[in-house]
């Protein structure tokens, strides 16, 4: 019936009863992954008094944006937040993608001396890892990274995995182009910015995605090494308050606790911070998920 | 010519480092940064065998006596760690089996859909749970498990029910994790496998048609057993990991809540906790260097078995 070469693994385009389930099994379980997300948006402009009385609903019987308010009349924090995450996001992973991307071309280069050994010394970081507590001591105690900046950035920011990705890819060029380049008289360094980096993209923005979202929902590294509040990044920002609600609502038999409790919706507050963190990954996904399937793609042929 | 191919060792080197500094210069950012943040910690892991002292240092601190006492410590029956250990083998010996069950399934539903429109928004709609942090995630689950307002308690008191306390009984816990680790990842998971199916000569299928082959049959006879390298593949390298929890994802899902602590503490919770908590480094390190020993054992198995099955997609 279809004889378009295009769809030739398409045969059989008749409707049958297993395509429906198949339909109907995707749909649902679509629908599943997106069913929270809804739940917390409106959520988060449920009033209090309603959730209470019937739960969090998808379509709540009246609106409120006080949650929101609660929100900005603490809004320092949540600023700040924005402003740690946003810088540590885009230096993070500028830099990150440098540092990655020359080593991966060093180590595809055939002209490198001892490239076996840095192959192996960068593999061996993804086979053996020393542990939560050596690295903890390291950091503060060595390398005194406790409350700066560079805690935030330094630790995550060379991957064995994304050096061997971008190994991969720059070794699939061609050697001739390097070596005419070389002929031509042009310095490592500038045919690597100007003809190898220029050739890379898909994979350099499968990288960029990976890199900037892992910086952007990463709160580990600011719960083990930042005690500082002004420099909590948004994730640990929302982990905290979370527990702060938690700790408020032990805390019942406090009066002046209680009179907070009463203006402030405990849950809807939650809610709220979880969009104005997750909002820009969400405004976002329809334009990065293409570069995400190519990336598993990639990810998956080999490391 | 083969003298020119081949110039005496220090020569080349000589040669090599006047042309190619600069390459030498590109290596070093990538190369120091690993040695600060994965070499240095992993020399830091004699610490499992000594009384550490702030002030001492790693190499300063005095040794244990006996040397294995932090691990005798660890080891004695009916200690937390024992249990962690349990957690972390048995919860991650169920996502892999049951997780790559479903994104095997879900992978060959994808390919059943024929309205290209429709498959691109339900597999975007799948992987969108893969892209949010941990900590989201637990916020999702609170929001549907709370006693006070979440989801489910509220349907079950509005049908006239009791409430279920879900935060204070740890038996419903491994069920839950799965749930919600199937949530997050299978979209994810299954594009491998989608790919994989993709990838599958299309005269197999042609043949089997003439030969009267049912939509299942093809499935069952074509589609499954070329499936299966891909996914023992994958469930080799999963086992590698499997003494790796993700620390994020069990900290945050349960909101680190020591009622939980019998079915849901594993290694990686255990260790902070042990850390952050007790402060106590001597016996937290023992774990972790007991954690990384085995999996680096396990990695290795698990990648030479990879790599005899389909040379091509072990990990190295």
């Amino acid at each position: 019936m279809s004889s378009l070469p295009t769809q030739a693994r398409r045969h059989r385009v008749h409707v049958d009863g297993w395509r429906i389930f198949a339909a109907i099994f995707t749909g649902l379980f679509g629908l599943l992954c997106l069913y929270p997300f809804l739940l917390v948006i409106s959520g988060s402009f449920t009033p209090k008094e309603e959730a209470i009385r019937n739960g969090f609903r998808l379509i709540p019987g009246s609106w409120t944006t006080a949650a929101y308010q609660a929100l900005f009349i603490n809004g320092r924090s949540i600023v700040n937040g924005y402003k740690v995450t946003v810088f540590v996001t885009v230096v993070g992973t500028a830099v990150s993608l440098l540092v990655n991307s020359m080593m991966g071309w060093v180590v595809s280069r055939k002209v490198m001396p001892g490239r076996k050994f840095w192959n192996f010394y960068i593999l061996f970081t993804m086979l053996f890892s020393g542990g939560m507590v050596p690295w903890y001591i390291v950091c503060v105690n060595i390398l005194h990274l406790k409350n700066t900046i560079f805690a935030l950035l330094l630790p995550s920011m060379v991957s064995a995995w994304n050096i061997f990705l971008l190994r991969n890819y720059f070794s699939s060029v061609p050697e001739e182009m390097y070596e005419s380049a070389r002929i031509d008289g042009a310095q490592d360094f500038r045919i690597f910015i100007s003809i190898y980096l220029p050739l890379s993209k898909p994979v350099l923005a499968t990288v960029t995605l990976f890199t900037a979202l892992g910086y952007w929902n990463d709160w580990w590294l600011g719960l083990m090494l930042m005690d500082n509040a002004d420099m909590y990044p948004l994730q640990l920002l929302l982990r905290n308050i979370i527990s702060n609600i938690q700790f408020l609502q032990t805390m019942e038999s406090n009066p002046q606790i209680q009179q907070m409790m009463a203006t402030i919706p405990g849950d809807g507050v939650k809610m709220a911070l979880v969009i104005l963190t997750t909002g820009p990954i969400l405004l976002l996904y329809p334009f990065l998920q293409r570069y995400f399937v190519k990336g598993i793609m990639v990810g998956a042929v080999k490391g | 010519m083969q003298k020119q191919d081949n110039p005496p060792k220090r020569h080349r080197f000589g040669q090599t480092l006047s042309q190619h500094w600069q390459m030498l210069l590109m290596a070093i950012p990538a190369i120091v940064l690993l040695f600060l943040f994965a070499y240095m910690p992993m020399f830091g892991t004699v610490i499992a065998f000594k009384r550490y002292k702030v002030k001492q240092g790693i190499f300063g601190s005095k040794w244990m006596d006996p040397i294995f006492r932090n691990f005798e410590i660890l080891f004695r029956p009916g200690s937390q760690a024992l249990v962690a250990i349990r957690n972390t083998l048995l919860l991650n010996l169920m996502f892999i089996v049951v997780g790559t069950v479903f994104a095997v399934f879900l992978a060959l539903m994808f390919n059943e859909l024929q309205r290209q429109h429709y498959k691109r928004i339900v597999q975007s709609l799948s992987f969108l749970p893969y892209f949010i942090s941990t900590v989201v995630v637990g916020i999702f689950v609170q929001a549907l498990l709370g006693y006070e307002n979440g989801t489910i308690n509220a349907l079950i008191s509005s049908a006239g029910g009791n409430k279920i306390n879900f935060y204070a009984n740890p038996n419903m816990w491994p069920t839950i994790l799965l749930m919600t680790n199937i949530w997050k990842g299978a979209g994810y998971s299954s594009v491998v496998y989608l790919a994989a199916i993709t990838g599958i000569d299309a005269t197999y299928y042609e043949a089997a048609r003439i030969d009267g082959a049912t939509r299942w049959g093809e499935i069952r006879y074509i589609t499954l057993p070329l499936l299966t390298p891909t996914v023992i593949v994958m469930t080799l390298l999963a086992i590698g990991k499997i003494m790796n929890a993700d620390f994020g994802f069990f900290y945050n899902v349960t909101g680190d809540n020591p009622n939980l602590y019998p079915t849901t503490d594993v290694l990686d919770t255990f260790i902070y906790r042990t850390l952050r908590k007790t402060g106590d480094m001597g016996i937290s390190s023992a774990v972790g260097l007991f954690q990384s020993t085995c999996s680096l054992i396990l990695v290795l198995i698990s990648n030479f078995a990879a790599r005899r099955i389909d040379e091509g997609s072990a990990l190295f």
